[in-house]
């Protein structure tokens, strides 16, 4: 017996696919698509008092003080001069300035050299940023595009982390290697580099424990896996991700700072931007270092892994 | 934690403080650079505009008291408002002694609620990774400690092996931390499905592990739920059923202190839908400006009842307003200094040292003792960071703790006739002095110069009722530093001195100014 869903024509069922995906927390590309506060704006007359909300706006979206100065000043000297006539001008002056900011060719993952393998993948940040959970929808993307992937699990430190690990290698099917709890996690990450070029998979994927920023022993270690991983696999890790949880504020600035310094950071998944938190203080992170976004996280399954687009994320920030 | 946030204070007031007068414009001046700094410091856009018009408002007009300058006035305001947002400060009885002033100001918070017939039933809640599963952990250390027996249960079904972790820490708890009562741990790991798939399911376990609970006579029963969005409906309704079903005596919302401008929006919704009792706030023990602390007692109400400073099971601290907004100002960490120095001096020794500094009667005895016991303390530089408005002067000075072995070599080759009154010294006695520990006579002298301060400044507040005392320190507080709260601390000569940065001259300057 065939089942209802097929009874309502295709188009009907693109649409509740869509829509359903949309209830289903992402609520950033919903607020893209039906526009919020955007409008809210477009409808107004541009003035201080437009100027004004609109730099509320980018506070609250936790930008900053400084960088939202920054753009706001640029903004209203543009709009002082004349070169700003509507709100439309406003709007997209600003979103030029996120975008080129934001944006750029770099967001792509880097991998090894072509005919090289595994491509290994480091993944650090502070305690409950989201690096497990990452991971996760990390291997699924990649595995959804046809590549084999390894699981290093070097939270050797958190109680549950390894299993953690483990019980999304197991949902996901793919290998993991894994050490003693309380155990060495350079050592895992050893052990996690020989397995891959032995099983000659293309990524290996390591966990590793959340760490503070602040905590110099813990950061060293960070250096201690990477040249474990470099001696192993020429030029490995090839990337180094650093988690940013989304509702984070500024301290989300000394956090790429200092992962950046020690642990060689090449790009940033911004985790958990399926709440109303809106990210912003990437544009700071972003202004202050070199670090692009690559992915976001918009919620708890494997699938919710986005890689980044500046244009909807720079809609996003101006959308209720 | 929050000393960005008193650096930024520091310098906005330090601009204040050579106006005459607290104008409508040099407040709305000030109070500028208070909202950038503010905001900076991650509190929430909304919460700073109702704070900067109290403050406003509080300030213009008010005829500054004589003996303030504008900008000590202006702290006062600040520091009373920030105090109330943050919660109320204890009463201190009228007529109490300086310990028993301190006392009051420390006073264990209710923490978590005991009833009997137990158990008492404590429900977190909070988003995901907010470290509500580290803290369950803390919680029941804590205690433990006070011979509470605890059940920590596992209503996370969700996050995968959140079951394990919580059995894991509850295992290290009763195995690892100090306390005469048992931690135990229920769970059904069974139950856990993937996302979305469990929901509900935890009211059950919850039930269930009440029951047990209470047919075992635990104290205190601990539910661990699944970290969830304030915005998911069906999650967020889970909560309430597992409130519905098991009515827990305290709700407790786990936040990050690293939260930015959301805090807000999560920390109302789940008030909302929740009505939580307490606020527990993770991770401070990151450099997190803790503006978050502001903004989520702003808009719940709800009292701020511990801090977690660290990953391990016993960095759980009680929080204490009047200490968080001294800091936030750059008052630096007076109360914090003083239970330090509480632990390390016997209650009888500083008994004793009271009546000695009433009468005018310490020596340098005393003043060795108490540099002794200052060490033990631990490192130097540490402990004057917990100091008004030294903090941040010293942050790029490197201090040698070895100046202090001068200084107890210098005591140690006095007589005993020296010791006791040191007063002002001929010069062969300096040079006898200076070449039995291997320093100039210049140095002697400026410690006997110093310790004639000291010894004064004590005896003036040795006669002080507690209440001029609180004030007596708030006020010193404004100025740089209550350093004769030590007594031997700000006698102490030469902070990194001949290395001549303009911090240390600061601070010297700063001391100077008093006498
Ligand atoms: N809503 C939401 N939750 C997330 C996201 N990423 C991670 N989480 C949750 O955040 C919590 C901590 O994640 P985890 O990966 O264990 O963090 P780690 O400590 O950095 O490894 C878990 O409950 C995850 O399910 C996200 O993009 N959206
Ligand atoms: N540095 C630090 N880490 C903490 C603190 N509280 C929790 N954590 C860490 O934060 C991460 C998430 O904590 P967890 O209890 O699993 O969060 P939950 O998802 O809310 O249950 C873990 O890595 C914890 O070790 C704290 O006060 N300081
Ligand atoms: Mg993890
Ligand atoms: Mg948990």
């Amino acid at each position: 017996m065939p089942s209802a869903d097929c009874l309502i024509p295709l188009p009907v069922r693109f649409f509740k696919a869509v829509i359903s995906k949309l209830k289903d927390g992402l609520a950033k590309t919903r607020e893209v698509v039906f526009g919020g506060l955007k409008n809210l704006i477009l409808g107004r007359k541009l003035d201080e008092q437009l100027i004004n909300d609109v730099e509320v706006m980018l506070l609250q979206a936790d930008v900053g003080v400084a960088a939202t100065q920054k753009l706001i000043d640029s903004a209203r000297a543009d709009f002082k001069s004349g070169k700003l006539k509507e709100s439309k001008d406003l709007l997209e002056h600003l979103k030029a300035g996120l975008r080129e900011l934001l944006g750029g060719p770099q967001t792509e993952l880097r991998t090894a050299p072509e005919g090289f393998k595994p491509t290994v993948i480091l993944v650090t940040g502070i305690n409950g940023a989201g690096k497990t959970t990452s991971i996760a929808k990390l291997t699924h993307m990649l595995k959804q595009q046809g590549l084999s992937v390894m699981l290093g699990a070097c939270d050797t430190f958190r109680a549950g982390a390894v299993r953690q690990l483990e019980i999304w290698s197991e949902r996901l099917s793919a290998e993991i290697v894994k050490g003693q709890q309380g155990g060495d996690p350079a050592a895992v990450a050893f052990d996690a580099c020989k397995a891959a070029i032995a099983r000659g998979v293309d990524v290996l994927v390591l966990d590793t424990a959340g760490r503070l920023h602040t905590q110099d022993p813990l950061m060293r270690q960070l250096g201690k896996i990477r040249s474990v991983v470099g001696k192993q696999i020429e030029g490995g890790p090839h990337e180094t991700l650093l988690v940013l949880d989304a509702t984070t504020g500024q301290n989300a600035t000394r956090q790429a700072e200092e992962f950046g310094k020690v642990a060689g950071v090449t790009g940033i998944i911004l985790a958990k931007l399926d709440g109303t938190a809106k990210g912003g203080v990437v544009v700071a992170v972003r202004a202050a270092s070199s670090i692009p976004v690559k992915f976001v996280g918009v919620g708890e399954r494997p699938e919710d892994l986005q890689p980044f687009d500046a244009d909807a994320f720079v809609e996003a920030m101006f959308s209720e | 934690m929050f000393e960005r946030l008193s650096e930024g204070f520091s310098s906005v007031l330090r601009k204040l403080s050579g106006n005459a007068n607290l104008s409508e414009s040099n407040v709305r001046e000030a109070m500028t650079e208070v909202r950038a700094a503010l905001l900076d410091a991650d509190v929430s856009l909304e919460v700073v505009d109702a704070f900067c018009k109290n403050v406003i408002a509080d300030a213009v007009g008010r005829e500054v008291t004589k003996s303030l300058k504008p900008g000590e006035e202006m702290i006062g305001i600040v520091h009373d408002r920030l105090v109330q947002l943050l919660g109320e400060m204890p009463a201190i009885p009228e007529g109490a002694s300086a310990q028993e002033a301190a006392q009051a100001l420390m006073a264990d918070g209710p923490g978590v609620i005991a009833v009997s017939p137990g158990p008492a039933i404590v429900m977190m809640c909070g988003l995901q990774g907010s470290g509500k599963t580290t803290t369950c952990g803390k919680l029941a250390a804590w205690l433990k400690k006070r011979g509470r027996s605890v059940m920590l249960v596992a209503a996370d079904l969700q996050r995968p092996a959140a079951v394990e972790q919580l059995a894991t820490v509850a295992q290290q708890v009763e195995r690892d931390l100090p306390g005469g009562a048992a931690v135990t741990f229920y769970g059904e790991p069974e139950k856990s499905a993937e996302y979305g798939k469990a929901v509900g399911v935890a009211v059950g376990v919850c039930q269930r592990a009440v029951s047990a609970a209470r047919a075992k006579g635990v104290d205190t029963v601990i539910l661990d739920t699944a970290g969830r969005l304030h915005v998911n409906d069906d999650l967020m309704g889970e909560l309430q059923q597992v409130k519905m079903a098991v009515r827990p005596h305290q709700i407790f919302l786990v936040t990050d202190a690293m939260t930015g401008q959301d805090a807000v929006k999560s920390a109302k919704a789940f008030h909302e839908r929740l009505a939580v009792d307490g606020l527990i706030l993770t991770k401070f023990d990151s450099d997190t400006r803790g503006g978050a602390a502001l903004s989520v007692k702003s808009v719940t109400g709800a009292p701020i009842r511990f801090i977690g400073v660290g990953e391990k099971l016993d960095a759980l601290e009680e929080f204490h307003a009047a200490r968080i907004a001294s800091r936030i100002l750059g008052m630096g960490d007076v109360i914090s200094l003083v239970q330090k120095a509480k632990e390390q001096v016997s209650e009888q020794e500083a008994a004793e040292l009271e009546a000695k500094m009433a009468k005018g009667e310490m020596t340098m005895e005393d003043f060795l003792k108490q540099l002794r016991s200052l060490r033990r303390m631990g490192p130097l530089k540490s402990l004057l960071g917990l100091l008004p408005g030294i903090g941040s002067a010293l942050k790029d000075v490197h201090i040698d703790d070895k100046q202090l072995d001068r200084v107890e070599g210098m005591v140690n080759s006095m007589t005993p006739g020296e010791r006791k009154k040191p007063g002002d010294m001929a010069f062969s006695r300096r040079k006898r002095i200076a070449a039995g520990s291997g320093t100039k006579p210049e140095e002697v002298g400026g410690l006997t110069r110093q310790f004639a301060t000291v010894s004064e400044m004590s005896r003036r507040m040795a006669s002080m009722s507690a209440a001029q005392k609180v004030k007596a320190v708030k006020e010193l507080s404004a100025q740089g530093g209550p350093t004769s709260m030590i007594p031997g601390l700000q006698g102490m000569p030469g902070f990194g001195a001949g290395k001549g940065t303009t911090a240390t001259r600061s601070i010297k300057d700063r001391f100077k100014k008093r006498k």
